[in-house]
C-alpha cells in the first residue's frame, strides 16, 4: 500500500512504456515540452473533461472522474467513466479517449487497466471491460481487462515507483520512437550514443585553427 | 533540435495585452495593433509601463510562455511563470557543486575557454572583414593576448581567483582592441572601456541593452531545465543576482550580443542621434533605437550554425537553451565536463 504523498500521475504508465527515461524527465525531471500531438491531445481531452455526468436510459456517463488507486500508488482523471444499469445499481465501465491510432506496445490498454483498477478500489465493484476510443479512426476498441492486462499494469506502476524512487533519469537510448518524442529536444537523445567526450572536444576546438 | 521559438518584445508605452482567443493581443489606445497566436510562443518581453490582463497572465502561465517586465531601458524587474518547477534532485546537485570550490573552479574554466575563445573569433573575423594597418596589428595582437589566456585557463585545474585574474586580463585586452572593429561613426562611436551603471558612451549604451536582452534569454533558458538561475560558480552568490545566468551568457555574450553592436553601427543601422545623453553623462537610446535594435537582435536569433559539440544545426536564437541544457546533462553526471560553446 502506498500513502497519499507517494501517488504518481496515471499518465506516467504510458511514458514509461514508451520510454523510461521520458517518464523519468517528465515525472522526475518536471520537464514538459508541448509539441502538436501533445497539444491536439489536450484539446480533445478539453472536450471529454466537462466534470458532469449525463444519464440516458441503461447508460450513465461521467466525466473528468478524479480516481486513485492506494494498492498501485496511481492517481489522476479518467476521461469518460460510462455506468451500465444492472440489478441493483450501475456497474463502471471505463473509456479512455486517445488522439491518434492505436498503439503497438500496448501502453492505452494499460493505462485504461490501470484506471480500472482505480475505479474497482473505489468502488468495490468490479469490471470486466473497458473501452479506447481513437480519435483518428473514430473507432472504439474494446479491451477486456484480463488477468495478464492487469499484472503488466501492476509491474509497470511497480516499474514507475522503482525509477521515481531512484531519483536518476536513465540515459538517452535512440530509438526510432525518439522521433515521436514529446521531450526529443530535450532530451537530446544523440548525446546518449555519441557521447564525445567534452575533453576531446575542448582540446580539438582550441587546437584547430 | 528545436528552432528558436518566437518571443515578442512590447516597447510602445501604454500598451496593453490581453487575451483573444488562443491570440495574444496588443492594444495602444483601444486600437489593436497586432495578434500573435499563443502556440509557438516563447516568451513576452515588455518593457516599461506595459499592462496586461489578468486572463493573459493566467493563459501565459499554463501555456508555458514566459512573461518579463523590464524597465524601458531593459533592467531586469520581474517575470512571470507557470507552475512546472523542475527537479529539485538536480537544483540540490546544482547547488552541492556550487558549494565545492574545486568543482565550481571546474565549471568557470569552461565558461571562460567559452568566453574567451569566442572573443578571440570575434576579433579575428573583424581583422579579415576589415584589418588593415595599424588597425590589423592591434586586433592581431589583442587576439594573440587572448590566445595565452586561452592556454592558461585550459591548464589543469586553476582556483578560482586565478581564473578570475586571467578572465580580467582577456577582458581588458579584448575590449582594449575593440574600437578597432568599429569602422565609421568617429567620435561619436569610440569606445574607451567598459562603463556599465551607466553606460557613458553610445557603444557601452548598446552592449548594456544587449547584455540585458541576453541575460534575460539565458534566465529563462536555466529555468525551462530546471536549473536555478541565482546560484552560479564563476560568479559567486550575491543577493539578487543571477549569477548562473551570468555564468552561461559569458560564452555568448561575443557571439550574439558584441557582433550584434558592431554590426548596427558599422552597417550605420543605427546613428549618433539614435542615443540621447542625460546632463549626468548617462547614455540612453531613444524609442526608435530600441526597435532597430529589437529587430536586429531578433534577426541575429534566427541564424543557423553547426553547434561544434552536438553537431547538430541550430539557431543562435536556441543557444542559451542549449547551452543550459548541456550544463544540467553534466549535473546530472551524464556528460565528462561541460561543454562550452565554442564559435569558429
Ligand atoms: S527522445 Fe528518445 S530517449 Fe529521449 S525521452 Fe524521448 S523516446 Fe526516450
Amino acid at each position: 500500500m502506498y500513502s497519499e504523498d507517494d501517488l504518481v500521475q496515471l499518465s506516467a504508465l504510458q511514458h514509461y512504456i514508451f520510454c523510461p527515461r521520458q517518464c523519468a524527465l517528465i515525472h522526475l525531471e518536471q520537464l514538459w515540452e508541448e509539441n502538436r500531438l501533445t497539444a491536439e491531445g489536450q484539446l480533445m481531452h478539453k472536450r471529454a473533461d466537462s466534470g458532469k455526468a449525463e444519464t440516458r436510459g441503461n447508460v450513465k456517463k461521467a466525466t473528468g472522474l478524479l480516481l486513485r488507486s492506494l494498492a498501485l500508488g496511481l492517481s489522476g482523471k479518467a476521461d469518460v467513466v460510462e455506468y451500465l444499469r444492472e440489478e441493483g445499481g450501475w456497474r463502471p465501465y471505463p473509456v479512455e479517449y486517445k488522439r491518434g491510432r492505436p498503439r503497438p506496445d500496448g501502453a492505452d490498454e494499460v493505462q485504461l487497466c490501470a484506471q480500472a483498477l482505480c475505479l474497482e478500489e473505489m468502488t468495490g465493484k468490479s469490471i470486466g471491460e473497458g473501452a479506447l476510443y481513437y480519435g483518428e479512426k473514430k473507432r472504439r476498441k474494446i479491451v477486456p481487462l484480463t488477468e495478464k492486462l492487469r499484472e503488466r499494469t501492476i509491474e509497470t506502476a511497480l516499474g514507475v515507483h522503482e525509477l521515481l524512487k531512484s531519483g536518476k533519469t536513465p540515459a538517452p537510448v535512440k530509438a526510432a520512437h525518439c522521433a515521436n518524442c514529446s521531450l526529443n529536444e530535450t532530451c537530446l537523445p544523440d548525446l546518449g550514443a555519441k557521447r564525445t567526450r567534452v575533453r576531446d572536444y575542448i582540446s580539438r576546438m582550441l587546437r584547430e585553427e | 533540435m528545436k528552432k528558436h521559438g518566437n518571443t515578442i518584445y512590447v516597447t510602445t508605452q501604454g500598451s496593453y495585452l490581453h487575451k483573444e482567443g488562443e491570440c495574444v493581443c496588443v492594444r495602444v489606445d483601444s486600437v489593436e495593433k497586432g495578434k500573435i497566436p499563443i502556440h509557438g510562443l516563447e516568451g513576452v518581453v515588455c518593457f516599461g509601463q506595459i499592462g496586461v490582463s489578468p486572463f493573459l497572465l493566467g493563459h501565459l502561465a499554463e501555456n508555458g510562455v514566459s512573461l518579463t517586465f523590464l524597465t524601458e531601458h531593459g533592467k531586469f524587474l520581474a517575470r512571470l511563470v507557470g507552475p512546472v518547477s523542475g527537479n529539485v534532485l538536480l537544483r540540490r546537485e546544482q547547488y552541492r557543486r556550487a558549494d565545492d570550490l574545486q568543482e565550481s573552479a571546474r565549471l568557470a574554466t569552461g565558461f571562460l575557454l567559452g568566453k574567451i575563445a569566442n572573443s578571440r573569433t570575434v576579433l579575428q573575423r573583424a581583422c579579415r572583414d576589415h584589418g588593415e594597418g595599424e588597425r590589423d596589428a592591434i586586433l592581431r595582437c589583442a587576439a594573440l593576448r587572448l590566445k595565452d589566456c586561452l592556454q592558461r585557463v585550459n591548464q589543469n585545474e586553476s582556483a578560482l581567483d586565478a581564473l578570475r585574474g586571467v578572465e580580467g586580463e582577456a577582458a581588458a585586452a579584448y575590449f582594449d582592441a575593440f574600437s578597432q572593429m568599429i569602422t565609421v561613426g568617429g567620435e561619436a562611436f569610440t569606445f574607451h572601456q567598459r562603463s556599465r551603471r551607466p553606460p557613458l558612451d553610445r557603444i557601452n549604451c548598446l552592449l548594456s541593452f544587449l547584455y540585458s536582452l541576453l541575460a534575460h534569454d539565458a534566465r529563462s533558458a536555466l529555468e525551462t531545465v530546471g536549473l536555478d538561475p541565482a546560484v552560479g560558480y564563476l560568479h559567486r552568490d550575491r543577493p539578487g543576482r543571477p549569477s548562473l545566468a551570468l555564468d552561461l551568457m559569458e560564452e555568448l555574450r561575443p557571439v550574439l550580443a558584441d557582433r550584434v553592436a558592431l554590426t548596427l553601427i558599422n552597417r550605420q543601422e543605427i546613428a549618433a542621434d539614435d542615443f540621447k545623453i542625460l546632463e549626468s553623462g548617462a547614455v540612453i537610446l531613444n524609442d526608435d533605437a530600441r526597435k532597430k535594435l529589437l529587430i536586429s537582435w531578433q534577426q541575429k536569433k534566427t541564424q543557423e550554425i553547426l553547434h561544434p559539440y552536438l553537431q547538430e544545426t541550430v539557431t543562435l536564437g536556441s543557444l542559451c537553451r542549449v547551452q543550459a541544457l548541456l550544463l544540467a546533462r553534466y549535473l546530472r553526471g551524464d556528460l565528462d565536463a561541460y561543454p562550452p560553446f565554442i564559435y569558429k
